[in-house]
């Protein structure tokens, strides 16, 4: 199918309030990132080792069936992402929507979580702590488990209370390259 | 199991959707319905409470478009619509085979307005179709099958 008729709809669609979830492939040094954003902000960022389809099915039952490849709306979290990965960029801007981080707990530790700086680290105990449960420390590795906006919220900078690199979603060499990138492990 | 995501829908059925808008209103209206038919889609989608037959249900959209691109092309001012009304003799042709044009006049309404819209005004089919309020392809399919019927009860 030609291709400008498949922009044209998706610029249309956005035009028309019709574009609950817009998703581009983002081309990064970890592989081809899935980004997908609504129009209150990223929503949820895949791995390359994520199954791509399978996240857009997650996105269409948990949101909204109306998801379309729509390159326009993610220009600037792509370009974010190009400089933070060039190590040119501290702090993503770009608004983010929170929708499928669940309620109460998992959603106070990662926001705490985003506001980790550039560079630093904390552990899953006092992402508990700060959460209102220092106890918690494995739920709040759960919580960070299953960020579904990991790189943009930086869910690597947290690390196991004894000093190890704890776990990873995206493989632990993918939080190690994210660390070293930053500064913040030699 | 719940609706696709609307991509998959769209590039699973988006060509076969093309090819039918151009074959209904020709290559150069057929983008305009594209857009229409899946917009429409689109508006529709959260509300389709199964994912049975997508592919009829986008068709049925897409015919519904292309009547409303005939309308509108009707409302067009077309040369044609200005030739004053005289009375035309009749074709030569009715003369050649009137046991022929007998069996014409059996057969179903629409398809003896396309049959003689075609062979006798020697109308294109987007006209018949414009004509009769339906799709080229419709009009094609009308001409055809009295044709058809021509051909099996005139041997």
């Amino acid at each position: 199918m030609k291709a400008h008729l498949l922009e044209e709809l998706a610029l249309r669609a956005e035009a028309e309030g019709l574009l609950d979830v817009a998703y581009a492939d983002v081309d990064s040094p970890l592989g081809t990132l899935l980004v997908a954003s609504t129009p209150r902000g990223v929503v949820r960022l895949g791995f390359a080792t994520e199954d791509h389809d399978e996240v857009l099915d997650e996105l269409a039952s948990r949101l909204s069936p109306r998801v379309l490849e729509a390159p326009a709306r993610l220009d600037a979290v792509r370009r974010q992402l190009d400089e933070y990965f060039e190590g040119r960029l501290k702090r993503f801007t770009t608004k983010l929507d929170w929708t499928l981080t669940g309620q109460g707990f998992r959603h106070e530790v990662l926001k705490n979580t985003a506001a980790i700086p550039y560079g630093r680290t904390s552990t899953y105990m006092e992402m508990a702590t700060k959460a209102g449960n220092r106890k918690a420390y494995r739920a709040a590795g759960n919580a960070l488990g299953s960020n579904p906006i990991p790189v943009i919220v930086p869910c690597h900078r947290v690390l196991a209370t004894g000093g190890g690199l704890g776990g990873y979603g995206g493989g632990l060499d993918v939080k190690e390259r994210l660390l070293r990138l930053e500064g913040a492990m030699d | 199991m719940g609706l696709p995501p609307f991509q998959r829908f769209l590039d699973e059925h988006g060509s076969a959707v093309h090819g039918f808008l151009v074959a209904s209103v020709g290559q150069h209206d057929a983008d305009d319905c594209f857009q229409e038919t899946f917009i429409a889609a689109l508006r529709a989608y959260p509300r389709l409470t199964h994912d049975g037959n997508l592919r009829s249900w986008v068709l049925t959209i897409a015919h519904r478009k292309t009547i409303d691109a005939h309308r509108s092309r009707q409302r067009r001012p077309v040369p044609s619509e200005t030739v004053p009304e005289i009375p035309i003799e009749a074709p030569n042709v009715l003369d050649g085979e009137p046991a022929l044009w007998k069996l014409v006049d059996g057969l179903p309404p629409k398809q003896q307005a396309a049959v003689r819209h075609r062979f006798v005004d020697d109308l294109a089919y987007a006209d018949i179709g414009r004509l009769l309020q339906c799709s080229e392809a419709a009009a094609r399919r009308s001409v055809h099958e009295g044709v058809k019927k021509l051909r099996e009860t005139w041997a």
